[in-house]
């Protein structure tokens, strides 16, 4: 049976559904677009588009593949039948306590024990974009507003605003200071928005950022977190890349923070974390928040009810995580070979005479272009947006679809292909940036 | 249709003022005249139109309701930015760890402001399903380490076939997920969110199967999610604003209250159906239902249904959906139908809205589906909702929405195994409603021993039972002191009428699918000293 279609359809349907919030038709999402109609290919498709906008983890899947194989229980029903009864009807939005534990445990591990997590106050969701489209929900109502630092992760824009009905305002920050979160910038915001009758329920960072690839200093989340309290608005902090952070040491949680403060203030931080990068499992669709706050744990958790994980995609990362030897193991591995990515790609864009931002983290670089702009503005990025997508064949996320304040920055992806992939993407780069110098 | 989760906090809209009379609507204003007038012509005559003689005494009750309620402070509705309190009063019960205690109402010393919405989802935890729920989980019942504890008679946790599926997992587990190499390969990068076409195609034929080949479902036409909860809400966001509402006939299934309403804004307008009628399908109610909500400046979006209706468990028959998509089409809203498959007949006749939608020249983009995989498949820990629409909109609106409830893929591929083997699924629906007919007809044969009647359904895994008899006030507090009697002194959960909105108070709905077959004259047993002691007293 084909779906009739209809001219014009008789019955309406919601704003929400009409709108467009869900930002499919902007650059960053086009850019998908083409390289799906001509992907890359090492062996059959070596001209087609390689697609750097995608912040995907395969650089370590081997390590899961491995365990895996090794592990059978984990990919069966917990020990045969009996193990399948528990898993099967456990419908209760609560999670496995099993899995729970593994999650905390695993974010304690990321943090080298330098924070705790109680089990009790971790909550799943189906990802990250869940967690926070459902804190959003329990933290403002509709119209209020969140402020988010600039440049932010185009996904926001729909995470946060599209059902809640909540806005962004900006905390515009730049290249002077190599983009870090100031005071004065966390001030001109909440001013803005009181300025245009709209309240601010909270601040949204992320940390390491995405898409600048680097950490938060210790002091600049002691800034922010005397600012929230000042206010009295919350703090979310997505720490999603947190296990991709290329030295532990450079990674400051915002739990750590709060546990060098006695908790103090604790109450309006939740901290979102999942799986789909760090672990490179995104298809399985994980994540959590971490509320310190009582209250948010359990809305969250009822509210959960929309957004569960499989009892039996739960019971596979239970078992995975809490084996402590393979946990630790993996986040050694995984961040060396980030490091190592990291430094070619930097290392190959540094000779085609193409500077980044200093980072730490994540699976991308913030690439500097705007020395190459025909006019320093959003048009002129996204004619060389457009440059690059049809001419070198390399789909890279313009930094306006990350509403950064300065044109010319670009994110790069580094993490979703092969290393052979990446010397043909920096190859195009080099002959590209050649034939403009002549 | 029931959804199966535990510590469910389901309740009547929090925040109603505590209601005189059997509540029937969540909303204000017109909905009082509803819950005045309804109960007392049920009492005076049960069928036909108000007769003169009631009208103008409910008339000048509802005048003077109205009065009243005008000038009782009343609470402003979530979703108002305008009326939402800088400080939230604190919740009792709730632990306090790390959290400070600020008791100062306002300023920055009090603690963050948290949503509208916060505050109706915790209170909802004080709600009868909230209490049974923990009860049970304190104090389960198990035949060997716990006989004296509570049984299960609130949700469809289904576990009639679940050995089914039991032995097929431990034969099948292993390979299904990790594939013939043995690897994840394929299955850890990003999806399509909607979910793998290959699943689609299985469940696609899989529903095709359960209603005998009466529907063929396009598998273009499914989003699938996490459960019918997720699929309902997204079907909300995807029909309604905002402040606009949905009819719903009662009694209903507690969770639409959530489902439909918590985070959507959504409100819920109850059409009235009376035990008089079989607590059948009324366009009449619908329609009274509507002009209401019209008066009162609420923009009606659709109508949802459960097919089989719970918590009645009847079987809406071909005249009755016609009927419904007539109203729908004349008012030119929309249908959302809640529906069970596998579970649904154990007697005959399961007639799916896909059915009647496809046979007759309706305007189908209006119709839209809800099914749960898990709630036929006793698969409930793998959660798997289905959205199933003729409006091609409302497939491309929900495939953008279901990112934010996105089924994990390795669940997905098991589930591909374990849907395309026809040998097992067609073994399964036989023998799935085979039992359920026994425990069926068992159950209601058990209580009809003990003088209690029930609405007997071919359809759904519950019995709507009438016990006005046990109760002492025929009022919603004489059903509560019920309940309250049969979860603490007979230790079964059940779910009383008033959290389904039925306006006749007394009913209460039991799920017997979580029960074996010895169980059941257990069940009866304490039953059966609860029943004493109440008519001893009358």
């Amino acid at each position: 049976m084909t779906i009739e279609i209809e001219a014009a359809p008789s019955v309406q349907l919601s704003r929400v559904a009409d709108s467009e919030t869900h930002g499919e038709n902007s650059p960053y999402f086009a850019g998908w677009k083409a390289y799906d109609e001509n992907p890359y290919n090492e062996v059959s498709n070596p001209s087609g588009v390689i697609q750097m906008g995608l912040a995907e983890n395969q650089v370590s899947f081997d390590l899961l593949e491995e365990y895996l194989e090794k592990h059978s229980e984990a990919s069966t029903w917990g020990k045969g039948a009996p193990g399948f009864r528990e898993n099967a009807l456990f419908q209760d939005y609560h999670g496995l306590i099993t899995f729970r534990k593994a999650m905390a445990s695993f974010m304690e591990e990321i943090r080298g024990g330098r924070a705790k997590f109680d089990p009790e106050r971790v909550v799943l969701t189906a990802g990250a974009t869940a967690a926070n489209e459902l804190l959003t929900f329990i933290i403002a109502d509709p119209g209020d507003a969140l402020l988010v630092p600039t440049p932010y992760y185009p996904g926001f824009d729909r995470d946060l605003r599209w059902r809640t009905g909540v806005k962004i305002v900006p905390i515009v920050c730049d290249s002077s200071n190599n983009f870090q979160i100031t005071t004065q910038a966390l001030e001109a915001a909440y001013e803005l928005a009181k300025s245009m009758n709209i309240r601010v329920r909270g601040v949204l960072i992320t940390n390491p950022s995405n898409p600048l690839g680097a950490t938060i200093s210790r002091s600049v989340l002691e800034d922010i977190l005397d600012f929230t309290t000042k206010k009295n608005i919350h703090l979310v902090s997505d720490e999603i890349y947190s296990g991709s952070v290329f030295s532990p040491s450079e990674f400051v949680s915002v739990a750590e923070v709060l546990e060098a403060r006695e908790y103090k203030g604790s109450e309006r931080v939740h901290i979102v974390y999942s799986l789909s990068k760090d672990l490179g499992l995104p298809g399985f669709r994980v994540g959590t928040i971490y509320s310190y706050n009582d209250k948010v744990v359990t809305t969250a958790r009822r509210m959960s009810s929309f957004t569960l994980i499989s009892s039996q995609t739960q019971h596979l990362l239970a078992c995975m995580l809490s084996d402590k030897k393979f946990a630790k193991k993996y986040v050694e591995i995984n961040r060396a070979r980030l490091r190592e990515r990291y430094e070619r790609i930097i290392t190959g864009l540094r000779s085609a005479g193409i500077e980044c931002l200093k980072g730490n983290a994540g699976l991308f670089c913030w690439m500097n272009l705007s020395p190459l702009l025909e006019k320093p503005t959003r048009e002129g990025e996204l004619d060389l947006w457009r440059t690059m997508l049809h001419e070198l064949k390399l789909n890279i996320s313009p930094g306006s679809s990350c509403h950064c304040s300065e044109p010319g920055w670009f994110r790069v992806c580094f993490a979703n292909m092969s290393e052979h992939t990446l010397e043909v993407a920096l190859d195009r780069i080099h002959k590209y940036m050649d034939q403009r110098r002549t | 249709m029931t959804r199966t989760r535990h510590s469910r906090s389901r309740s009547p809209d929090p925040e109603e003022d505590s209601k005189p009379t059997t509540s029937s609507s969540s909303s204000s204003g017109g909905g009082t005249a509803m819950r005045v007038i309804v109960p007392l012509q049920g009492v005076v005559q049960g069928r036909g139109g108000l007769v003169l003689g009631s009208v103008i005494p409910c008339a000048l009750f509802y005048f003077l309701q109205l009065y009243l309620k005008r000038n009782r402070s009343r609470k402003p509705p979530p979703p108002s930015p305008s009326s939402s309190a800088e400080h939230l009063p604190e919740v009792p019960g709730l632990q306090r760890t790390l959290s400070r205690a600020h008791l100062s109402p306002r300023g920055p010393g009090g603690p963050a402001h948290v949503s509208g919405r916060v505050n109706a989802i915790l209170r909802s935890g004080d709600s009868p399903d909230s209490v049974g729920e923990k009860k049970y989980l304190e104090d389960t019942y198990d035949e060997r380490s716990n006989p004296d504890g509570v049984i299960q008679l609130g949700l469809a946790e289904n576990k009639v076939g679940l050995d089914l599926v039991r032995n097929w997992m431990v034969e099948n587990g292993r390979g299904v997920m990790l594939g013939d190499e043995l690897s994840i390969s394929g299955i850890t990068n990003y999806q399509p969110f909607d979910g793998l076409m290959e699943l689609k195609v299985a469940v696609a034929k899989f529903m095709s199967q359960a209603v005998e080949g009466a529907v063929s479902f396009n598998p273009s036409q499914i989003v699938l999610t996490t459960g019918a909860s997720a699929a309902i809400e997204m079907l909300s966001f995807c029909i309604a604003d905002a402040g606009n509402a949905f009819l719903v006939p009662t009694p209903y299934n507690p969770s639409f209250d959530c489902d439909l309403k918590w985070r959507s804004g959504v409100e819920i307008i109850p059409a009235p159906c009376r035990s008089a009628d079989g607590f059948s399908l009324s366009v009449t109610a619908l329609d009274r239902a509507f002009s209401q909500a019209k008066k009162r400046g609420v923009k009606v979006r659709g109508i949802v249904i459960s097919n089989p209706s719970d918590p009645v468990g009847s079987l809406p028959n071909r005249e009755a959906l016609y009927s419904l998509l007539d109203f729908a089409t004349e008012k030119n809203i929309h249908i959302i139908c809640n529906e069970v498959f596998v579970g649904s007949t154990h007697g005959e006749g399961f007639l799916s809205m896909a059915e009647v939608a496809e046979s007759e020249d309706f305007d189908r983009s209006r119709v839209h589906i809800v099914y749960s995989l898990s709630e036929d498949l006793s698969l409930v820990g793998f959660n798997v909702g289905v959205v199933y629409s003729f409006n091609q909109n409302v497939v491309a609106a929900a495939k953008k929405l279901v990112r934010f409830s996105s089924i994990s893929s390795p669940t997905q591929r098991v589930l591909v195994s374990l849907l395309t083997d026809t040998r097992f699924t067609q073994n399964f629906i036989r023998i799935s409603r085979e039992r359920l007919r026994k425990m069926c007809m068992g159950f209601i044969e058990g209580l009809k021993q003990l003088g209690i009647e029930c609405m007997t359904g071919s359809g759904g895994s519950y019995c709507w039972a009438d016990m006005s008899g046990l109760i002492r006030s025929y009022s919603e507090k004489g059903e509560l002191e019920l309940w309250d009697k049969l979860l603490n002194t007979a230790k079964i959960k059940v779910t009383p009428g008033s959290i389904c909105h039925c306006i006749e108070p007394g009913w209460f709905r039991f799920c017997f699918t979580a029960l074996t077959d010895k169980d059941v004259p257990l069940v009866m047993e304490r039953l059966q000293k609860v029943a004493e002691t109440c008519k001893s007293r009358s």
